[in-house]
């Protein structure tokens, strides 16, 4: 079996090199396989062939094999970059530094170490060194407090997935497939073609299957595994809702506000604030409006409409919905500052001419001032999607504690909860791994996107 | 307050009745400031004007106010919070001028294996190897003291990228000038780029104490001892005041610990805003 893995990584090696020509010379490919195995192989050599011991699962067989395919595929994304970089291909890296022209100070070479060596030690100590740690103590059986640990090899990992390992590898895979396939039909048909419209909306619900995809891979819990589906669920629904709600909601207002009216200034300075609120505060502030038996939110519906609300912490979609609330409330804010500057930049003639051609407002918002506000609006989906997986900790510790039943423990409040509170690290940290996986997805989705997708016309 | 004029020149001129548009602010005025005016109303009151419903400002403020900054000693969290919030906006500040420093006016080899070091740091926020990094620092013994809740922030990509981009903006001149001055690489920083760069400094300024003083998972973890908590955490412990839950003294809490993030907001608006205008420009 580790053969195998090791020949398809071979494979994987020439594949990935000769979908460009200037990769296909003897030397490079020769190299590239051969980096593309190093990489596979040393994933058994550090951590031994242990994901295909006779005991393990065949979940487990899987993920290793994953593993090792992951860690060529990184060796040979760097390897291009050299290759890039040796035949000058690759864009002037000075410009990319922000080097100036004229060369800078002739001291010795060491002084930018001394200016750097700071910063590089703090990333290296804080950051580098326990992002590897993530990934190690993801493979232990670790407790808080305790000084040993025992490898357990991937155990951490598959026991959040489904058992069975075909349908395992099938449904990424399809997703996948759907996503190249449908921009592969986008390209090929001409714009303004109804295939093309039709070739639009397969390709915008492929991405969707990705996260079908992964829904039907997590484990729904039983056999012994452990139920990361409904973790989840509960992620994607607070996080799509906080982000909906805070944007929407920040669009709006400041499309309200940066008019030219009188008191224009004293209304921005009001509407902004919640930005210097900390999750902590927006939770406290939230627990007290739904408080079940003080609240005023419990008080208002009886008195006005005579509604018996229930505890809001007994009920999914209730705690849910208060969540959603209270995060997307404290983000508004941040999102009205930016949404404000934004629509500075709209270009004014064209808002005029449309007027003039008797474009209706609602018209005039979506033709023009929605495209022109792309790059802020993907901006700030990248920054209230962070906000929304880590910052919402402390609103959910304070309103429902996760409650009910792990309703609203989002990943990272599952993290702590099995890490800290119930001690169990390893396990803890596999579920880091996880969630790191969605930051690394979302981040380099921004470095694809910027400057693609978004409109820049206009906005200069 | 002036700041957020910045930029609003003649731009979406409302054309005929404003009086909608009054309307429709006030009603979003009010409904962003409800959270607030209502923990207002509760900090004054007693638990049972609280459940009597009573709209009217209460009788227990003065002692809210005693519950919390003498007995819960809630005065001194504030003071560990500045601390910390000063530490971490100040380090940050000096370590990213260093850094865009070394990016922008110095050339040495595997300059871009650096930058792609410092850049790929961008998508590794810390809340994703939280308990790596909660078992790394115990290690080192420095649970419930400053440099754990300090240290681990004062570099950052951003803050690095952030000084690069407006050194990278400014004119070659200035560097050559300095040059046949006798400048070295520090007085040129100190009397020349850091004089050009208040607007960036003020902004990162104001996210960095805000982000800071509003931190909440890495202190509760790493910090135990409550003489040595921040603010966000120390909420916590007015959950249950005397065996029952008191709002008054909660909301007052909150209150008040919100206060220096939003005055270092509103006073620092001005270089906020056309510092962040510069940061956005890239």
């Amino acid at each position: 079996m580790l053969i195998a893995a090791l020949v398809t990584a071979a494979l994987f090696g020439v594949v990935f090199l000769t979908r460009e020509p200037r990769y296909r010379t003897p030397r490079r490919l020769g190299i590239g396989t051969t980096v593309s195995v190093a990489a596979a192989a040393a994933v058994p050599g550090t951590m031994g062939p242990c994901g295909f011991a006779d005991e393990s699962t065949p979940v487990d067989h899987v993920l290793f094999f994953a593993l090792m395919l992951t860690s060529s595929w990184i060796a040979l994304i760097v390897t291009r970059a050299i290759f890039d970089r040796s035949d000058g291909a690759s864009p002037d890296t000075s410009a990319m530094t922000g080097e100036i022209r004229s060369g800078g100070f002739r001291t010795k070479p060491w002084v930018p170490w001394l200016l750097l060596s700071p910063t590089l030690v703090i990333l290296i100590v804080f950051l580098y060194t326990p992002a590897v740690q993530t990934f190690t103590l993801g493979t232990k059986l670790a407790r808080l407090g305790a000084p040993n640990s025992i490898d357990v090899c991937l155990s951490n990992f598959s026991e959040l997935l489904i058992v069975d390992p075909v349908r395992l590898v099938a449904y990424p895979l399809v997703a996948v497939a759907a996503v190249y396939a449908t921009s592969w039909w986008r390209r090929a048909t001409s714009k303004e073609t109804w295939s093309h419209r039709l070739a639009e909306v397969a390709s915008t619900l492929s991405v969707l299957g990705i996260f079908v995809a992964l829904w039907a891979i997590f484990s729904p819990g039983g056999d012994g595994q452990v139920a990361y589906r409904p973790v989840y669920v509960t992620t994607l629904i607070i996080t799509i809702g906080t982000v909906a709600t805070g944007m929407i909601g920040g669009l709006a207002i400041a499309y309200l506000a940066f008019r030219n009216i009188r008191g224009g200034g004293v209304y921005r300075t009001l509407l902004i604030w919640p930005y210097a609120i900390s999750p902590t505060v927006a939770g406290i502030l939230f627990f007290m409006i739904f408080d079940p038996t003080a609240g005023i939110f419990q008080y208002l519906a009886e008195v006005w409409f005579g509604v018996d609300v229930p505890n809001y912490r007994e009920s999914a979609i209730l705690a849910q919905a208060a969540i959603i609330l209270a995060s997307g409330w404290k983000i508004l804010g941040y999102n009205i500052l930016f949404y404000l500057a934004g629509l500075q930049t709209v270009p004014t003639s064209q808002v005029e001419a449309a007027v003039i051609d008797g474009a209706s407002a609602w018209q005039r918002f979506t033709k023009i001032v929605l495209p022109s506000l792309s790059p802020i609006t993907f901006f700030l989906l990248v920054t209230n999607l962070t906000y929304a997986f880590f910052e919402i900790y402390a609103t959910i510790d304070f309103m429902t504690k996760g409650a009910p039943a792990g309703k609203t423990s989002v990943a990272i409040y599952e993290i702590i909860r099995v890490g800290v509170n119930n001690g169990d690290l390893g396990r803890g940290a596999a579920q880091s791994v996880l969630l790191f996986v969605a930051v690394i997805g979302v981040t380099l989705w921004q470095f694809r996107t910027s400057g693609e997708r978004v409109t820049y016309g206009g906005a200069t | 307050m002036a700041g957020l004029q910045v930029g609003v020149q003649k731009k979406g001129i409302v054309r005929g009745r404003q009086w909608p548009f009054h309307l429709a602010l006030s009603a979003s005025v009010l409904v962003i400031a409800f959270p607030l005016l209502y923990a207002t109303l509760i900090a004054t009151q007693t638990n049972a004007e609280i459940f009597s419903f009573k709209f009217t400002p209460g009788s227990a403020l003065a002692s809210n106010f005693d519950d919390v900054w003498v007995k819960r000693e809630f005065s001194r969290a504030m003071w560990n919070s500045l601390q910390q919030s000063l530490w971490v906006t100040v380090g940050k500040t000096v370590l990213s001028l260093l850094a865009g420093l070394a990016f922008v006016y110095f050339k040495f080899r595997a300059k871009w294996l650096v930058f792609f070091f410092v850049l790929v740091t961008l998508m590794m926020p810390t809340e994703v190897m939280i308990l790596a990094m909660f078992r790394l620092v115990s290690g080192f013994g420095w649970q419930d003291t400053m440099a754990s809740i300090t240290l681990p922030f004062i570099a950052s990509a951003t803050g690095a990228f952030l000084f690069r981009q407006h050194f990278a903006n400014m004119p070659v001149e200035l560097l050559e000038a300095s040059q046949i001055d006798g400048a070295t690489p520090f007085t040129f920083l100190t009397r020349v780029l850091i004089p050009l760069s208040w607007n960036i400094i003020g902004a990162l300024f104001v996210i960095q104490f805000v982000y800071t003083w509003n931190m909440f998972l890495w202190p509760s973890l790493i910090i135990r001892d409550d003489s040595a908590q921040v603010v966000q955490v120390a909420m916590q412990t007015l959950l249950n005041f005397g065996g029952a839950l008191t709002f008054g003294p909660l909301m007052l809490a909150a209150i008040i610990a919100s206060i220096p993030p939003a005055l270092v907001f509103v006073l620092m608006q001005k270089p906020f805003m056309s510092g962040f205008v510069t940061a956005q420009d890239k």
